[in-house]
């Protein structure tokens, strides 16, 4: 399995990451040798057998539904890049 | 005052040989004095320990005083300290300050342990011997040209320095049981959802658990009851009483199961490391634990499936790095989109971008099932061979790393060399069974690890046995020259 500097700026712009150009080609040959050894499982027979998310067999546990949490706005808001009147600043998305 | 155990400290404080202030005070000092050669350390919180400390005083004085009271530590920078930067070793979090306690944290603060300071570790937890570290790399107190391990390479390095008595760690794929093997410390990943992972910066969920590293078992057994325990604010936490693992510790081993797993003797693991593993053999003989070899096949996939599975969830971890709520945004960009490209491309570093861009990889649509559905399949096989094994065991025995320390900037551009230096520690949380890590010898003056492993919810049984070989044996004792 070998990645191209091209599918390294695909797979990059889909996590939302902006790369120094000049690690690509770095990054391509990193993830290649990755995938080359990650390919090993393609090996291993596994018909008939369930795939494992999670190490418990537990289900998700339900609570009572009341209020438990304080609202801590003003606390979490304290640390944001920008905010104004409670709202988290970006640039403008919608012209 | 560092060579006592935490229950000789915790005697001393009742007795009024010295006090918490005075004990916190000496291992302050041992901090200025040692941490620039060791960089162990994000952050030194001095003003608080002192207030912990002498609200420890005064519940001893009252008579109020529990097994941990007045005794420090250190907390790994991954856990949530509300007030306290939080940076998970990352210049995405450098002005993180937290607005809330993790669990473990609020449980510590609660049984009177001053908090000293905030441990170095790879970034987000993603490494194997603490170089990725936005903070710089650790180095390792028994050669100083060495890595301590990762990722918990500060939480280690500290207490093995003596800067600590105890620290806390984590462990996704050995980042608890590899840098304690480094270090000569005894160092325990519990089963999964044994301790609360609330306010434990999420790397990949399905396989991260928080544990302790210490001098020994011991210790290891007083601090590790103490963070357990169910958690409502945490999913997956067990809600299942915690057994008495202090208790358990003296209880003798004779007639105890102990499979070697063939697989993780093979060639690979260092000759002279492979030697030191088999006196330990010979040690718990006399103790009257009888050996048997077992097989565990699938254990030359766990690497491979971990870099599948650890990957897939960290991408969907750190998704929330946005740029928006918290965390470093970048000053450049002037458009939403580049608000998440620039302050994520500015803000992680090469071996967290790797790892999401392998996630993000195996999960889009056209490999999914080829990768990631794959990966899960061979984790039940894993699953599967460990369940087979203590069908005739109670616990198994193994290597924990491949060698001792390496040399710093050994594997930095190699990141598959890397890896492969989990390759004995990663099938336990693909399991998620309980581990651990604690000395067997030394080579060359550097500590050589071994690692048990045990059943689910079995840490009683492990530390009982670690703690009766400690008995016989002094490795655990012995100090990094230039520390003592």
């Amino acid at each position: 399995m070998s990645l191209t500097a091209d599918q390294i700026r695909q797979v990059a712009h889909l996590a939302r990451l902006e790369l120094k150009p000049e690690m690509t080609d770095a990054y391509a040959r990193q993830l290649s040798n990755i995938m080359a050894m990650v390919g090993q499982l393609s090996n291993a027979d596994t018909a008939n057998v369930s795939p494992m998310a999670h190490p418990l067999d537990m289900h998700q546990r339900l609570r009572l539904d009341a209020v438990t949490a304080p609202n801590l706005r003003e606390a979490f808001q304290a640390i944001a890049p920008a905010t104004e009147n409670g709202l988290y600043l970006v640039p403008k998305v919608i012209e | 005052m560092h060579k006592l155990s935490i229950k000789q400290l915790s005697e001393g404080l009742r007795a009024k040989q010295f006090s918490s202030r005075e004990l916190t005070q000496f291992y302050l000092e041992r901090i200025s004095r040692y941490e620039p050669s060791l960089n162990s350390l994000i952050t030194t919180t001095a003003e608080r320990a002192l207030a912990q400390a002498d609200a420890a005083d005064a519940a001893i004085a009252a008579g109020n005083a529990g097994p941990l009271t007045g005794v420090p530590l250190i907390q790994k920078d991954i856990f949530c300290t509300r007030g306290v930067r939080t940076s998970c070793a990352s210049k995405m979090l450098d002005r993180f300050i937290s607005p809330y306690d993790a669990t473990i944290v609020e449980k510590l603060d609660a049984a009177g342990m001053p908090m000293l300071g905030k441990a170095n570790m790879d970034e987000f937890a993603m490494g194997s011997s603490n170089e990725t570290s936005w903070y710089g790399a650790v180095k390792n107190p028994w050669d100083l040209e060495r890595v301590p391990g990762g990722s918990s390479g500060g939480s280690v390095a500290a207490v093995a320095a003596g800067l600590a008595p105890v620290a806390t760690a984590t462990d996704t794929g050995g980042s608890i049981r590899q840098p304690a093997a480094l270090t000569n410390l005894t160092g325990i990943k519990p089963t999964y959802g044994r301790v609360s992972r609330y306010g434990m910066i999420a790397f990949a969920s399905s396989l991260d658990q928080a544990g302790v590293v210490a001098r020994s078992a011991e210790d290891a057994a007083v601090v590790l009851q103490a963070m357990s325990g169910f958690d409502p604010r945490d999913s997956t936490s067990v809600d299942r009483p915690v057994d008495d693992y202090v208790a358990a510790l003296d209880r003798p081993i004779k007639g105890l199961r102990i499979g070697l797993p063939k697989e993780y003797f093979a060639d690979g693991l260092a000759p002279s490391s492979r030697q030191r593993i088999e006196q330990a053999i010979e040690v718990f003989k006399t103790l009257g634990a009888t050996f048997t070899e077992v097989s565990l096949p699938n254990s030359p996939l766990s690497v491979p499936t971990y870099y599948v599975v650890a990957p897939a969830e960290a991408s969907s971890n750190l998704s929330r790095f946005d740029g928006v709520r918290y965390g470093h945004r970048s000053e450049s960009a002037r458009t939403l989109e580049e608000i998440y490209k620039r302050s994520r491309g500015e803000g992680f570093g090469a071996e967290v971008q790797r790892r999401i861009m392998i996630g993000t990889y195996v999960l889009s649509h056209g490999y999914y099932d080829a990768y990631y559905l794959q990966a899960q399949k061979v984790r039940r096989l894993i699953f599967d061979d460990f369940k087979r094994a203590f069908e005739s065991c109670d616990l198994l025995l193994g290597p924990t790393a491949t060698d001792v320390a390496f040399k710093l900037g050994t594997n930095v551009d190699d990141p598959v060399a890397m890896y492969l230096n989990d390759i004995y520690t990663i099938a336990a949380n693909l399991a998620g069974i309980p581990a651990m890590s604690l000395s067997c010898g030394f080579v060359d003056g550097l500590p050589v690890g071994m690692q048990l492993m045990g059943n689910f919810f079995d840490e009683a049984r492990m530390l009982n046995a670690a703690h009766q070989y400690q008995q016989a044996t002094d490795f655990h004792r012995q100090l990094p020259k230039g520390f003592e």
